[in-house]
């Protein structure tokens, strides 16, 4: 190996790419070229293995005011009134540093959502870990539970929802994807540099050396035992600065005091500067020694490349520069201003009055490679399917649905969700631990319903089916409330895109959420994918993590899913298949394996669930709403039941059989109404071709399924200490 | 003419549009104040808002109490205004001495944001006139440092004045004698842990909170501005 390969090898660039930079620039490239080229040109940056698939996606809708390759995608959820929505993975940084992996996370979709002139107010997560007993996995959920605490609490954005699931394919390799929501204040925001002339302004942190190679090093390249080693390239965040840079740039914004705006995440200084240029077809020259810096002595390259958090970019004509100042500095928030836009079409970098890098802005943002890599369905899929589905008679079915109420997957998170704030900006109307957040709209009446919902089992078992179950999962979670499932932003976490199977599964994987998306009418706004989610040769399931926004045009017509009054009846929408169990919570936890085929899901059923759900809010009959999702109908009733504090008494004859209880089929809903309605949502159902079926009364506090009962107490009990008793197991295990 | 409160906002804080909006659908007028700013004559009433003022990345508040606004804040208790300390603000008016006691970290070490029944142990106060004494109001707590502490004696002497005016229901935090909210001597200023903001509307769960910001409305809008003791 020359030296040069071990220079461009080292900074993640392959042989091919690095003929590839020659090819564009017609020489050699400069080290701090490199660099750069290496962090834009990386997975995590440049989808370059994704990206043909990707294209495949329907982004297009009455609703779309702006689809993905932006900030994030922007949804009119009214009139005049618009929404930013955006999912994002720090599953590497989280696994490495958990604490400030997973705070990191927040700052990147909070500022991702801030670039497009959005107000944050809501983010929620969706975090996989290994078995909750393990001593690791507690490290890992402690550091990432309280770095999302920390970060979101500070900057006063609430914590709204989520999942927290938990599966050994994930114990080396946890997962951390992060939801935000943001209001449009005055205007849609572009990451833009249209004129020539303008200055840039760089606010916010100062740019020092951590994160290094985040982009390339830490997110496009799986890990073997050396991820400690790993630690440098992984971000520290400062949420008091995020705070300022919100307050800031809401207000450059809404005051017109910037042209254009783009937030430095993965790629630091380099993604802001080439995309932004690129998308205008201009040019930026960049002097390095002005950028406001943490520490002396750092390298240009480090300044280009830099994943320092809390940094935005903006340009701004000369005329309203010193008003931007005067913002920045009232606010106690660094500026400087270390260049401009031109007209040449190339990012050029002086530093020590040499200029050390020139390159066209679209050779780094968007002419990296485009991989069409192989796909081959992995023999050992086929198998999977064949093999038992864990269908095996419980002995007593009041142990068993006390069992599932205590699984991990199924347990109450409060402990979780209690570490975030999740009131502040008096919107929360639905918090976490229901079926899908709902989050009034600032000063407004209306609100809309937030759910992220990614099965791994199914897409395991089946990617293609396994997308489509996450599609619609989240999309009748947000129908659960009354909202209109509208859009969907997502987060496709996989293993490494240089084995076959691999690309076989996102293939299958995109194909099924278009299919779904198609069908539901939710296009896609925006998106992620994580890639060499391995560790040592071991890949976690294919994770897609559907995060899907709803509009509810009334935010006092919201459904919650607790059981309301004495008396209301209990109807079930949908129709139950007693052979869904494959990658089912009750085969997890009584056969402890995996295998079969995941629950056939019917498009046509799903949305005619939804439109009754939606129907019947709006009509104000229905009193509750949940679906059955992980443990079936039985689990979904006791959730009804705890969140309300009511029990109920059951008639229905399929009470005695686990099948009935426990199977996971979807498209189904546990609706309770008022007893005199209880037609009218039956008519409803029926006009729209929904099977409904009296399953009993809200009554008393006993959960009363007919064969068997359990009291509320007991219940709430095994529900409640599921979650915990396992985590002080892992505690003292460690110890 | 409609009672002013001041809401000052710390470059930190996060709950002072929250509390405007609360203050305002009560029938207030607000006005945000910068914490740089040095006068707070055209008030009423000065609210400290919850949130992490200056970061908190040193103890809660311990910054914030040299804001320039302080000044200001303490001069307007000297001379009997109200001022009302909601989670961080409660953390603040302690550091700055306006309120007795500390707030240390919660018990279980951890984050803690949750709904808590509070009872009020003493209706007579300008924040609790309008609860009967011994009700209890359902607020939201949400802070990592709650754990109110102070010393046994003064404790007694608290208890006998009548100034611990809240009281948890259920000790989320390991606050001593479960105290959630405090009085100064001359009852005027009010510090406590649970957000009266967030319970002002039935939508989100609860409408107690205006018990206590609508005290205060009451109190100024009463014209009495200094409290007996």
């Amino acid at each position: 190996m020359t030296t040069a390969q071990a220079v461009y090898r080292e900074l993640g660039l392959t042989d091919d790419e690095h003929d590839a930079i020659i090819e564009r620039l017609g020489r050699v490239p400069s080290y701090t070229e490199l660099a750069m080229f290496s962090v834009m040109w990386s997975e995590h940056c440049s989808y370059k293995s994704s990206r043909v698939e990707l294209a495949s996606l329907p982004t297009e809708g009455e609703r779309v005011l702006v689809g993905p390759g932006e900030g994030a995608g922007i949804i009119e959820v009214e009139p005049g009134v618009a929404v930013a929505w955006k999912i994002e993975s720090h599953n590497h940084p989280s696994f490495v540093e958990p604490g400030n992996g997973a705070a990191t996370g927040v700052g990147g979709i909070v500022r991702d959502v801030l670039s497009m002139g959005a107000r944050p107010i809501a983010l929620l997560d969706s975090l996989r870990f290994g078995p909750l007993e393990d001593a690791g996995t507690r490290f890992l959920l402690e550091g990432v539970v309280s770095g999302i605490s920390s970060y979101g609490n500070s900057i006063g954005v609430p914590t709204v929802g989520g999942e927290c699931l938990f599966e050994d394919c994930y114990r080396q390799n946890p997962l951390v994807n992060v939801a935000c929501l943001g209001v449009i204040e005055e205007r849609v925001m572009r990451g833009r540099a249209d004129n020539p002339g303008d200055a840039l302004v760089l606010f916010g942190s100062a740019t020092g050396r951590d994160g290094i190679g985040g982009a390339s090093v830490l997110a496009s390249a799986e890990f073997g035992d050396d991820a400690a080693a790993k630690r440098p390239s992984v971000q520290v965040g400062d949420p008091f600065t995020e705070k300022l840079l919100i307050e800031v740039a809401l207000e450059l914004v809404n005051r017109g005091l910037v042209t254009g705006l783009q937030d430095l995440g993965a790629g630091g200084l380099s993604c802001p500067v080439a995309e932004m240029a690129s998308k205008s077809g201009t040019g930026m020259e960049l002097d390095a020694d002005i950028v406001h810096l943490r520490e002396p002595g750092m390298e240009p390259f480090e300044i280009m490349i830099s994943e320092s958090q809390e940094r935005m970019l903006a340009t701004v004509t000369p005329e309203r520069l010193d008003e931007v100042l005067e913002v920045c500095a009232r606010w106690g928030l660094m500026a400087s201003v270390p260049g401009r836009v031109t007209s040449t079409g190339r990012i050029t970098v002086v530093a020590g009055g040499q200029e050390i890098a020139g390159v066209p802005a679209p050779a780094l943002a968007d002419e990296a490679p485009v991989y069409h890599r192989p796909s081959v369905r992995p023999p050992w899929a086929g198998p999977l399917q064949f093999s038992p589905s864990g269908e095996t008679a419980p002995e007593s079915l009041e142990e068993a649905l006390l069992a599932l109420l205590a699984s991990p997957g199924i347990a109450s998170k409060e402990w979780v969700w209690e570490q975030y704030d999740h009131m502040i900006g008096l919107g929360t109307i639905e918090g976490p631990g229901g079926d899908a957040a709902v989050i009034r709209l600032p000063g407004r009446r209306c609100a809309v319903a937030l759910s992220v919902d990614g099965p791994g089992r199914y897409c395991q078992l089946d990617p293609y089916e396994g997308a489509r179950l996450a599609v619609a999962e989240a999309a009748r979670n947000v129908a659960c409330t009354g909202a209109r499932p509208a859009a969907v932003t997502n987060c496709l976490n996989l293993g490494s895109p240089e084995r076959s199977e691999v690309m076989w599964q996102l293939s299958e994987i995109v194909r099924g959420i278009k299919d779904a998306c198609l069908y539901l009418e939710t296009p896609v706004t925006g998106g992620n994918v994580s890639f060499y989610n391995e560790t040592s040769g071991r890949s976690i399931y294919p994770t897609p993590v559907i995060g899907m926004l709803g509009i509810l045009e009334e935010a006092s017509m919201a459904v919650g899913p607790a059981l309301g009054r004495d008396g209301d009846v209990i109807l079930l929408l949908g129709k139950t298949d007693g052979n869904d169990f494959g990658g089912s919570e009750y085969a997890q936890v009584f056969a402890g394996a995996l295998g079969g085929r995941p629950p056939r899901l019917d498009l046509a059923s799903e949305k005619a669930l939804h439109a009754v759900l939606v129907r019947g809010a709006a009509s104000g009959r229905l009193a509750s709403a949940h679906d059955p999702s992980a443990g079936g109908v039985a689990v979904a009733l006791t959730e009804a039941a705890l969140a309300g504090g009511r029990g109920f008494r059951l008639s229905h004859p399929g009470t005695g059989s686990w099948r009935w209880l426990f199977s996971e089929s979807p498209g189904r809903a546990v609706v309770s109404c008022r007893r005199d309605e209880a037609p009218t949502v039956e008519g409803l159902a029926r006009e729209l071709g929904v099977e409904a079926r009296h399953l009993g009364t809200v009554c008393g506090d006993q959960l009363d399924f007919g064969p068997f009962k359990l009291s509320l107490e007991r219940a709430r009990e095994g529900h409640r200490n599921g979650f915990t008793s396992r985590l002080s197991t892992a505690a003292a295990l460690r110890e | 003419m409609s009672v002013r409160a001041g809401i000052v906002l710390f470059p930190g804080s996060n709950c002072e549009q929250d509390c405007a909006r609360a203050l305002g659908s009560l029938g207030a007028e607000t006005r945000i104040v910068w914490h740089q700013e040095k006068e707070l004559s055209d008030v009423d009433i000065v609210v400290l808002p919850g949130g992490f003022a200056h970061g908190d990345y040193l103890r809660t508040g311990a910054l914030a109490r040299f804001s320039p606004i302080m000044e200001a804040v303490c001069a307007h208790a000297r001379s009997g205004g109200l001022v009302i300390g909601i989670c961080n603000g409660f953390q603040i008016l302690c550091e700055a001495g306006l309120l007795p006691g500390a707030l240390r970290r919660n018990v279980n070490l951890k984050f803690l944001c949750k709904w808590t029944s509070a009872y009020v142990d003493n209706s007579t106060t300008p924040f609790t006139s309008r609860a009967g004494a011994g009700r209890s109001l359902r607020l939201p707590i949400n802070h990592f440092e709650g754990n109110w502490y102070c010393e046994a004696a003064e404790l007694e002497d608290l208890r006998a004045s009548g100034r611990l005016v809240l009281r948890y229901a259920e000790n989320p935090n390991g606050s001593l004698g479960d105290v959630a909210g405090v009085c100064n001597e001359d009852f005027n200023v009010l510090g406590l842990m649970p957000h009266p903001e967030r319970a002002c509307e039935a939508l989100l769960g609860s409408e107690d909170g205006a018990v206590l910001l609508g005290s205060m409305l009451d109190h100024v809008g009463a014209g009495i501005r200094s409290v007996p003791v």
